[in-house]
């Protein structure tokens, strides 16, 4: 017989892994990709894979050779960021920003900090915004989604481009915003990942069931939306959008669901965590109403990731037995 | 462009000109005046903020030394990585003379290699002594034995210890120890001792820590010292003691005879860096490592 | 039927209770016993026999003298072969009172051995402490701490509920199931006792729903004792730890740092109800308890009524062996249990069950980084950080640790059972409580 082992307790351990963490999001992402496929044809899927293959390589070659420590490209982290990433970029977008996106992800936002579970900041936003500072125009050109586009797959092309919703919206055309049921399905433009709300809430779903996510952050950043565009859209109609718009457009859904919720660079307690989307919602409207650019998403949830050390230093979780209450 | 030069230059020089008033000021103010012998005292130590003369670090060893130096005593003071070349210098500057302090080093006082203590479990876990100490008696069953896990390795900062990969025992480097002491507090067992490094790195000591009574420490390793007598009965300069069931070579007393080491039935008492004996005995015992 | 559980944190991993239908068996006593002298939390007892002598079964051979300490009673017939250091279960040597076991087993005397069961109670509260303190009852839960020292309410504290737990959170572990479908009666008598000892008039049995059997049963036998009620409980662990069973039960929460007394009750193991009967009713030393053995891979998974001082080995061999590949070997439950070091280490008062892992199971699993996935944070049963306890007992920052309250850690193993990056969170934890106790300590003194 072998030897016995020796360990301290417990001996038992979930089957639940960082891989099948990263798998289980992957999951969810898919729906919103098969739709962004819908609207933007082949574009769609081929930014996708040129952004994750770019993030995967990225991380093999800085593990290999820079690091020169064991590979980390098995726990599929990368392959999320690249998703994520690429979600959050036109369906035209040339293959070389795209790749010069990846390296800014993995390279500065990830690998730099020390790989996963170090980075202060969601490393897809960071590229992201990256890109869209440094190629403004390619950034904002997004095509517009044709519904007979999944038919001659391929055929799609990139020449026609329009502006997005919010994009209206910041030049007050009101008129010729969307409807409710165009946005809800994605049939604007926009990210590949913003078009969808129902398919991203879909894959919301899963993870809420697979308790990737909790409910804490999302429940927050879209309540703080609803909330404080509520009170701007009651204070002016006539300005501003009422909340459900706000909610179907952009990237709110997206950020709110797979962006802000990133385990890494949101809070651990739960108090943390509703702070912290409550902050990303308050932060996206006031961008979105007076900021500069048309969507505050991605800034929004960056600021906030900025405040998470602090967050988890004064916002600590409710200890048992600290409320004495004697009933 | 003159209208937006001249302001900014202005402006911002003045801003500058007047910051480095108040720095001047705050400066003199706040001024700390030490003395510049305590400078001088640390360029001339090693710079390893080791701890192993008892300080943090070699400024706070260097401020002892010179508050040391003014009440005229520094012989408590030692810095054993610098050893008695450094120390010499350091009392030189002070106006002192340093005594010479024979040099010591590390010494892993268990031979319980994976050959001489076979392995009965397996621990698996965090990869240090500490927990594995505090869990059960170790992989061998020795309570006293090297758990061969390394917290000493990690704590080493003069890259002075490796971990022998075949024995499962941690190799102390003559050359690099300077005898800090960190890995003696690192091991959660004190298997680690410092002592003299003998003259021409010759020593001799009882490589085992077992407290239990012989037939249970046999149980478990083959080298481990038994508390049998032999070596206390033929030490002709009585350097030899024993407590708790194990012997102890106290490293002032002894001579380097070498009497003992053929005596010990266990070969549990090591000798280091003696030139090889002339065939006198057969079961001569070897030591685990050099 | 209205159930309840504790509110913060809790793991839910596979049950296995794969003994619980198998009723409790007798294993024969073995040849030799090795009985420790520190069964208990507390001080060691101190040895009263000397090596040739003869001792009888429930003879007491060591007495706890401190404070908090236990008596020890020779656990069969026989000669003290030796009183010498043995290995115990974490496979340090300990010292042990060894008894070569006679043909024929003879009873102190005053011990009454039959079966009828007495229900009246004549005994003041005083006698019923005493009585307890002399049988060497301790908590069998396992955390063996002295069930009389528990009865000894310090002045102006006032307990108005006894809480009997009977949760058997563990995975695997069925003793105290079946004590409560057997012994029911023995058992809500030993809660009377244990009443009476308190001076209380209410008890709360706490039972997992995954025990509805116990339940029924209990719920059915308790109409005829007063003052006695079934609670049963949602299924989630840790809900067998003390505090958090004063939380499914009463609502209340034991401030940190404090006992259960502070919050008016006084918690039991069922299995300890079961013994105080014996000792009070038929001056029966804690000789003997319910261990379960049992394993994915053990041939007949069972519950044995075992002599305290049997080697582990031979339960095993009476379960059917040690599989051909197991990995582990462990004595209590695979949440808090301990690792055996060997398996010449004998039964003692706390060992609840004898669980034996395979191959597969038993290693762990490959540490990665953490990624702060918060999941530590929300299963800790006592709203604690591990992952930020682990990181300040890593690098040794005791004050912090402090601050974030180490002291509070129950030890029981959820943050690493959920850690995806299979990180050694409970580890470095307890390094932390250790060290952070023993500054608290020399702080106070």
């Amino acid at each position: 017989m072998s030897l016995l082992t020796l360990s301290g307790s417990p001996h038992l351990q979930t089957d639940r892994s960082v891989r099948g963490i990263m798998f289980d999001v992957v999951i969810a992402l898919i729906p919103a990709l098969l739709v962004s496929m819908w609207f933007f044809g082949l574009g769609a899927l081929k930014v996708t894979l040129v952004a994750v293959i770019a993030c995967v390589f990225f991380e093999w070659l800085i593990t290999k050779y820079l690091l020169k420590a064991a590979s980390t490209v098995g726990d599929g982290s990368a392959i999320v960021t690249g998703i994520l990433l690429a979600f959050n970029l036109p369906s035209n977008l040339p293959a070389w920003i795209i790749i010069v996106g990846a390296l800014v992800s993995i390279g500065v936002a990830k690998m730099s900090f020390g790989g996963l579970g170090k980075n202060p900041f969601n490393p897809a936003l960071v590229g992201r915004v990256f890109l869209l500072i440094s190629f403004p125009v390619d950034m904002t050109s997004w095509p517009v989604p044709r519904f007979e586009g999944y038919m001659s797959l391929g055929g799609i092309t990139d020449a026609i481009t329009g502006p997005t919703p919010l994009a209206l919206l910041k030049a007050e055309k009101l008129a010729e915003l969307p409807g409710y049921v165009d946005v809800l399905l994605g049939n604007m433009g926009g990210c590949l990942g913003e078009v969808s709300a129902a398919a991203l809430l879909l894959g919301a779903l899963y993870m809420l069931y697979r308790k990737v996510i909790t409910w804490h952050i999302p429940v927050s950043y879209l309540g703080a939306v609803v909330l404080f565009s509520g009170i701007l859209w009651l204070v002016n109609p006539g300005i501003y959008v009422d909340p459900l718009f706000h909610l179907m457009t952009g990237g709110i859904m997206l950020g709110a669901f797979y962006m802000a919720t990133d385990m890494v660079t949101s809070p651990m307690s739960k108090k943390g965590m509703l702070l912290f989307g409550f902050g990303c919602g308050i932060l996206t409207i006031l961008i979105r109403v007076f900021g500069a650019y048309p969507e505050g998403v991605s800034f929004a949830i960056l600021i906030m990731n900025a405040f998470v050390p602090l967050i988890n230093k004064y916002m600590k979780p409710k200890r048992f037995g600290e409320a004495v209450q004697n009933g | 462009m003159t209208n937006i030069i001249v302001p900014a230059v202005v402006s911002l020089g003045s801003i500058g000109l007047g910051a480095a008033v108040i720095l001047y000021f705050v400066a003199q103010k706040f001024k700390v005046i030490e003395d510049p012998r305590i400078d001088e005292v640390e360029e001339n130590l090693p710079g390893a903020n080791c701890g192993g003369c008892g300080y943090a670090g070699c400024r706070a060893f260097a401020e002892t030394l010179v508050k040391g130096a003014d009440q005229g005593d520094i012989s408590a003071l030692n810095c054993p990585a610098g050893g008695n070349e450094t120390m010499a210098n350091v009392a030189k500057i002070l106006g002192m003379v340093a005594e010479a302090k024979d040099p010591q080093i590390a010494v892993l006082r268990c031979s319980g290699s994976r050959a001489n203590a076979p392995q009965k479990v397996r621990y698996d876990g965090p990869q240090t002594c500490q927990f594995a100490h505090a869990l059960s008696s170790g992989e061998s069953g020795c309570p006293n034995g090297c758990l061969g896990l390394g917290d000493c390795v990690v704590t080493c900062l003069f890259d002075a210890m490796y971990m022998d990969e075949e024995t499962g025992l941690p190799v102390i480097i003559e050359d690099k120890c300077v005898a800090c002491g960190a890995c003696v507090k690192a091991c959660p067992r004190v298997i680690i001792e410092l002592r003299d490094k003998g003259k021409k790195s010759k020593r001799i000591y009882v490589s085992c820590m077992n407290t239990e009574k012989g037939a249970l420490s046999r149980k478990n390793c083959t080298v481990s010292c038994i508390g049998c007598g032999k070596c206390v009965k033929v030490c002709p300069h009585d350097a030899i003691t024993m407590e708790n069931n194990i012997a102890y070579i106290d490293d002032v007393k002894c001579k380097l005879c070498r009497k003992c080491v053929p005596e010990c039935p266990t070969a549990a008492i090591l000798e280091l860096n003696f030139p090889p004996r002339k065939e006198k005995t057969e079961g001569e015992p070897t030591p685990a490592e050099a | 039927m209205k159930t309840f559980t504790f509110t913060l944190g809790g793991i839910h991993p596979e049950e296995n209770k794969i003994s619980e239908h198998s009723p409790v068996e007798r294993l024969e006593i073995p040849g030799q016993l090795f009985v420790p002298i520190t069964q208990h939390l507390g001080a060691p007892a101190k040895v009263l026999v000397n090596k040739g002598d003869q001792v009888k079964t429930g003879q007491l051979i060591a007495r706890g003298e401190a404070f908090i300490s236990a008596n020890i009673h020779a656990p069969g017939t026989g000669k003290v072969s030796k009183i010498d250091v043995h290995p115990d279960q974490s496979g340090y040597r300990k010292t042990m009172v060894v008894i070569d076991v006679d043909e024929t087993e003879v009873w102190e005397d005053g011990i009454d051995t039959g079966t009828s069961i007495i229900r009246s109670i004549p005994y003041a509260k005083e006698e019923i402490i005493q009585k307890i303190k002399e049988m060497g009852i301790v908590g069998l839960g396992g955390a063996t701490f002295p069930t009389h020292v528990k009865l000894m309410i310090p002045d102006g504290k006032k307990v108005e509920t006894l809480i009997i737990n009977g949760v058997e959170c563990e995975p695997y572990l069925t003793s105290d199931h079946r004590v409560m479908l057997e012994r029911a009666e023995e058992m809500l008598v030993g809660v009377q006792i244990l009443m009476k000892g308190l001076g209380v008039n209410r008890a709360v049995i706490g039972i997992e729903k995954n025990k509805p059997d116990a339940i029924a049963h209990l719920s059915t036998m308790a109409a005829g004792f007063p003052g006695i009620e079934v609670a049963p409980l949602m299924v989630k662990y840790p809900q067998g730890a003390e505090k958090q069973l004063i939380k499914s039960i009463l609502n209340r929460e034991v401030p940190s740092g404090k006992l259960p007394l502070d919050v008016g009750c006084v918690v039991s193991n069922a299995g300890t109800a079961l013994a105080v009967y014996e000792a009070v009713q038929k001056n029966k030393p804690l000789i003997e308890r319910v261990v379960t053995v049992t394993g994915k891979n053990v041939k007949h998974p069972c519950n044995l009524l075992v002599r305290v001082g049997t080697p582990i080995q031979a339960l095993i061999d009476k379960a059917g062996g040690l599989p051909e590949n197991s990995g582990k070997v462990i004595s209590g439950g695979p949440m808090m249990g301990k690792a055996l070091n060997t398996l010449e280490a004998p039964v003692t008062k706390g060992t609840s069950g004898i669980l034996v892992m395979q191959q597969g199971e038993s290693l762990r699993k490959e540490v990665q980084n953490c990624i702060r996935c918060a999941k530590c944070t929300q299963v800790c049963p006592m709203g604690l950080e591990p992952y930020l306890l682990a990181q300040e007992a890593k690098l040794e920052k005791w004050d912090m640790a402090e601050a974030d309250k180490v002291m509070d850690c129950i030890e029981c193993g959820s943050c690493l059972y959920t850690c995806p990056s299979g990180r050694p969170l409970l580890d470095y934890i307890r390094v932390g409580k250790s060290k952070v106790g023993n500054i608290i300590r020399t702080r106070k003194n």
